[in-house]
């Protein structure tokens, strides 16, 4: 977030897109509310009528994938409107005359037959954010998780740029990460494009500082995506080494990933459960969980807080940072052989030009926030204070592109998927504590009341989901929470292998999955012979037709 | 949430007196917020720093010079000059009646400290005034829910004060609304929606009323299943395992089990927010099905097998090895987790780059 969560509950003007906050970050949403609660307005742009729509001033219920035409329209209100922070465009911004040019033909009323959003809807949205003083976005996985994933980011920078808000109290382009150390991973350097700290692999200067630090000479070209290197399984990747993801279970196309998995020669998984992807390794080392492992860890807002040990790991469970260092050592490799969390944290804070004022007791009570460059520095709360890290805020000329794959007479409904309050991912966790399951203990379809008429299908009843990837039987809800045309089911539990469908094409510059728009085609089919056994022998949970 | 404000406008301090003392405030603090901050303990049962002044128990009156009763300081202003008393015969005598009948209303005036973080607050002011005399034959107000059979949340009204805390946390901190009040006097009633379950409410089970609530009367139905667990609670700072909002938690712990959760109210993300998952999903750590031992895949059977650590490390190091010497040290692929802490992430990019040379390393966050 470039923006603190304490700053969530003082905009004037709330803009939140393709994240269901209530849901999948409860507690940030609560700051909202409060917002609400002063006085500020808000917009919710979700194609589903989410929790936060409930409270919104607008709702823009977008087709799935089609965010870019909507924030081009938004943008064109504002220009047309004379909306802008001029001072702010001139002092830190390039190209803004060539985007407010850019903008002039793409009306709402072009946008309306784009993202299927009434045109005096997307007219109020922009009059809203355009004038607010303070004005903050919000958004999650909806906006990234498609093949304009950067496109749709680009655009909402586009907004924040055109009206100044960004570097003021209550304003920002803040996503929301949604596992709880996500940005730490990335801060770590555990990215192919960055060493520690964000610092780009392509640069000879960094090259030779961890040339340096770690006696070994790192290439000098960005390393193969994780979706690339998936692909490359059994033909140029040939080892993975897997920590504490469920890979056959949340990325898409699981027929795909079971496949490159197979084709190894050799897999090592490190996790706290026997997940689906550890049954296929050949290695499986038991990592400690949350509460018996003593580590450090970045929220979303870019604080860096401690995580304690509060229990003994069972059995011989170890940290996952100790197992990697006795594998290097048994490599053969020297310069591995730490002694604890802290002097691992330690050497990170000193690589890292973010992390270069922390250390493993600095942070024991978690009121940094990074960059904290120096000793002496006090955190970075607010980014872009006084001005971008490079140089002055680009506008992009962007244009709207349909998503790889689009409904069609044979595959006529949109898919989207996401998280549910109660759960979490794939249930390893929350599906092994007591008491969640009495809030949602099986997985239902969403699909609107007019769409089960028109597919012939019954609420409470059972239909078959399918597109060319696959197929599974799922039971069906009749809610107006989604719009006519889309279906919406969680990704959580495994009898509905929701990810066999997705798989609909990556975006071009980060490679993440389009996990959020796909076609499938519904028809009605029986229940389930024994309910609740649904292809419980089967690897894929439900039988494929 | 309040907020305070700043000295007085044109930069000179503000000063009241308070027990005889000269004392410095700022704008728009409360007479409470005041003496709390000058070390004074004044007793309060409506009270949550988190939620507007409600001035409802009425143990945190003081004296105010020019008022004709003793007037609330939580929900009073301070302002210059205001002479103060907090702690007079008078008001310990008012405050002790009180206890005792606040003490009347209730079925137990002790329960578990297992019901939550502030449980204790009724029985230690009881402690502390004396006041478990029993003079007053009063009558409980509200009735209990035992038909609501949710798993976590217990409501025993009949321990209930009618503070309002309940209601107001589910109010004004997490804007749900889910809670509300029926009916004054004796037949006070702390309800939902049409009376009924807390799971056919607007309720989302974070837990908050449970944690705000200072008799017991809602209860941690999870901490409090671990209640006969031997040994003494502690509590270990940490940070929530779920969403990337990182709230602080304090997990209770007895021996080497987990007994329950409890929100940090000085947590920096999540100011003692939780909601269901942080509040209430944390038996995955001691569950079963965790895995205690390595495993390796059985070059006979072909199946995954225990094995002790050296085995397995050396079987895997063996077939890495094995990659980089049949098709190079590009052939490796490392994945890191956004689950695991820093170390975990920055080891594994450490074994690739620095074991390896190569940048073939990513996290999950693409998926």
């Amino acid at each position: 977030m470039s923006n603190p969560l304490a700053d969530m509950d003082k905009p004037d003007v709330i803009f939140c897109i393709g994240t269901n906050m209530t849901e999948c970050h409860p507690v940030a949403a609560t700051r909202l509310k409060r917002a609400l609660a002063r006085g500020a307005k808000m917009i919710v742009a979700d194609p589903r009528r989410i929790g936060l729509a409930e409270i919104a001033d607008v709702h823009l219920p977008l087709r799935v994938g089609s965010d870019v035409s909507l924030l081009l329209a938004m943008a064109h209100v504002i220009a047309r409107e004379g909306l802008m922070d001029q001072a702010f465009i001139d002092e830190r911004t390039a190209h803004g005359e060539d985007f407010m040019q850019h903008v002039a033909q793409y009306t709402p009323e072009w946008a309306a037959e784009i993202c299927e959003c009434d045109p005096e809807d997307i007219e109020k949205a922009a009059l809203l954010y355009g004038g607010a003083d303070r004005g903050a976005i919000y958004y999650t996985v909806g906006v990234t998780e498609h093949i304009c994933g950067v496109d749709n980011v680009q655009s909402l920078c586009n907004l924040a740029l055109m009206t100044g808000n960004l570097g003021r109290e209550g304003t920002g382009v803040n996503p929301m990460r949604g596992q709880n150390n996500i940005q730490g991973a990335g801060d770590a350097g555990a990215l192919p494009n960055n060493y520690p700290g964000f610092q780009t692999v392509t640069d000879p200067a960094h090259q030779e500082k961890f040339h340096k630090a770690y006696g070994r000479k790192v290439d000098l070209e960005t390393g193969m995506t994780k979706v690339t290197a998936l692909d490359l399984c059994g033909d140029g990747i040939h080892a993975m080494i897997i920590d504490g993801e469920n890979t056959l279970v949340t990325d898409p196309d699981r027929h795909h990933c079971e496949h490159a998995l197979k084709s190894l020669d050799c897999l090592v998984v490190i996790d706290i459960f026997m997940t689906d992807t550890a049954k296929v390794a050949d290695v499986v080392f038991p990592a400690t969980a949350w509460a018996e492992t003593d580590g450090v860890c970045t929220n979303t807002e870019r604080r860096v807080q401690r995580l304690r040990a509060a229990v003994p790991p069972p059995g011989e469970a170890k940290p996952d940072w100790w197992i990697l260092s006795q594998l290097a050592q048994r490599m053969g490799w020297q310069g591995f052989d730490f002694g604890s969390s802290k002097e691992v944290f330690n050497e990170l804070c000193a690589l890292s030009p973010l992390y270069n004022g922390l250390d493993w007791d600095r942070i024991d009570r978690g009121e940094y926030q990074w960059p904290v460059p120096t000793r002496d520095h006090p955190g970075t709360p607010r980014l872009h204070e006084k001005r971008f890290e490079n140089g002055r805020g680009i506008f992009k000329m962007l244009e709207y592109r349909d998503p790889e794959e689009t409904i069609s007479d044979e595959y006529p409904m949109w898919l989207t998927t996401g998280r549910r309050l109660p759960q979490y991912h794939t249930r390893t966790q929350t599906g092994r504590s007591d008491g969640i399951d009495y809030l949602l203990s099986e997985e239902t379809l969403e699909v609107h009341p007019e769409d089960i008429v028109r597919l012939g299908l019954e609420d409470g009843g059972w239909a078959e989901m399918s597109n060319p990837r696959g197929c599974l039987h799922v039971k069906v809800r009749a809610t107006t929470k989604s719009p006519k045309g889309t279906v919406f089911a969680s990704f959580a539990f495994e009898d509905v292998p929701v990810n066999v469908l997705t798989g609909g094409g990556y975006d071009p510059v980060t490679q993440t999955a389009a996990l959020k728009a796909c076609p499938v085609a519904l028809k009605p089919v029986g229940p389930p012979p024994v309910l609740g056994q649904v292809g419980a022998g089967s690897p894929l949970g439900a039988p494929v037709l | 949430m309040k907020q305070n404000g700043s000295p007085s406008k044109n930069g000179t301090a503000l000063t009241l007196t308070l027990d005889g003392e000269k004392v410095t405030f700022s704008r728009g603090e409360t007479l409470y917020e005041v003496a709390e901050r000058h070390g004074r303990e004044i007793p309060t049962l409506c009270y949550d720093p988190r939620l507007e002044p409600f001035g409802g128990c009425r143990l945190c009156v003081v004296e105010l010079e020019g008022a004709r009763n003793p007037v609330a300081s939580c929900t009073m202003e301070a302002q210059p000059g205001m002479r103060v008393r907090t702690r007079t015969a008078a008001l310990e005598v008012q405050r002790r009646i009180l206890m005792e009948m606040v003490a009347s209303e209730n079925r137990d005036t002790d329960v578990d400290p297992m019901h939550g973080y502030a449980s204790q607050e009724m029985a230690d002011l009881l402690d502390r005034y004396d006041a478990r005399t029993g003079r007053f034959a009063g009558a409980t107000s509200g009735t209990s829910r035992p038909d609501d059979d949710n798993p976590f949340i217990k409501r025993d009204y009949e321990n209930c004060i009618s503070c309002y805390r309940c209601v107001r946390v589910c109010a004004e901190q997490e804007g749900d609304y889910a809670i509300s009040v029926m009916n004054r006097g004796f037949h006070t009633q702390i309800t939902t929606e049409f009376g009924g379950l807390l799971k056919d409410s607007a309720c989302t089970f974070c837990g908050q009323c449970i944690q705000t609530c200072p008799t017991g009367a809602l209860g941690d139905l999870k901490a409090l299943a671990n209640k006969d667990v031997p040994g003494e609670t502690e509590t270990t700072r940490t940070v929530c395992p779920y969403c990337g909002v990182g709230c602080s938690v304090d997990i209770m712990t007895r021996g080497e089990k987990i007994v329950g959760i409890l929100p940090a109210m000085d947590g920096p993300a999540n100011e003692g927010s939780l909601c269901v998952k942080g509040q209430f999903a944390f038996d995955f750590v001691g569950h079963p099905d965790r895995l205690c031992t390595p495993f390796l895949r059985d070059e006979a059977s072909g199946e995954l097998r225990p094995a002790s650590w050296d085995e397995a490390l050396d079987f895997a190091a063996g077939k890495l090895r094995k990659v980089v010497k049949d098709h190079g040290r590009r052939a490796v692929y490392g994945i890191a987790s956004g689950r695991a802490p820093h170390e975990a992430a920055y080891m594994m990019q450490r074994f690739i780059r620095a074991g390896l040379g190569t940048n073939h390393i990513d996290n999950c966050s693409r998926a």
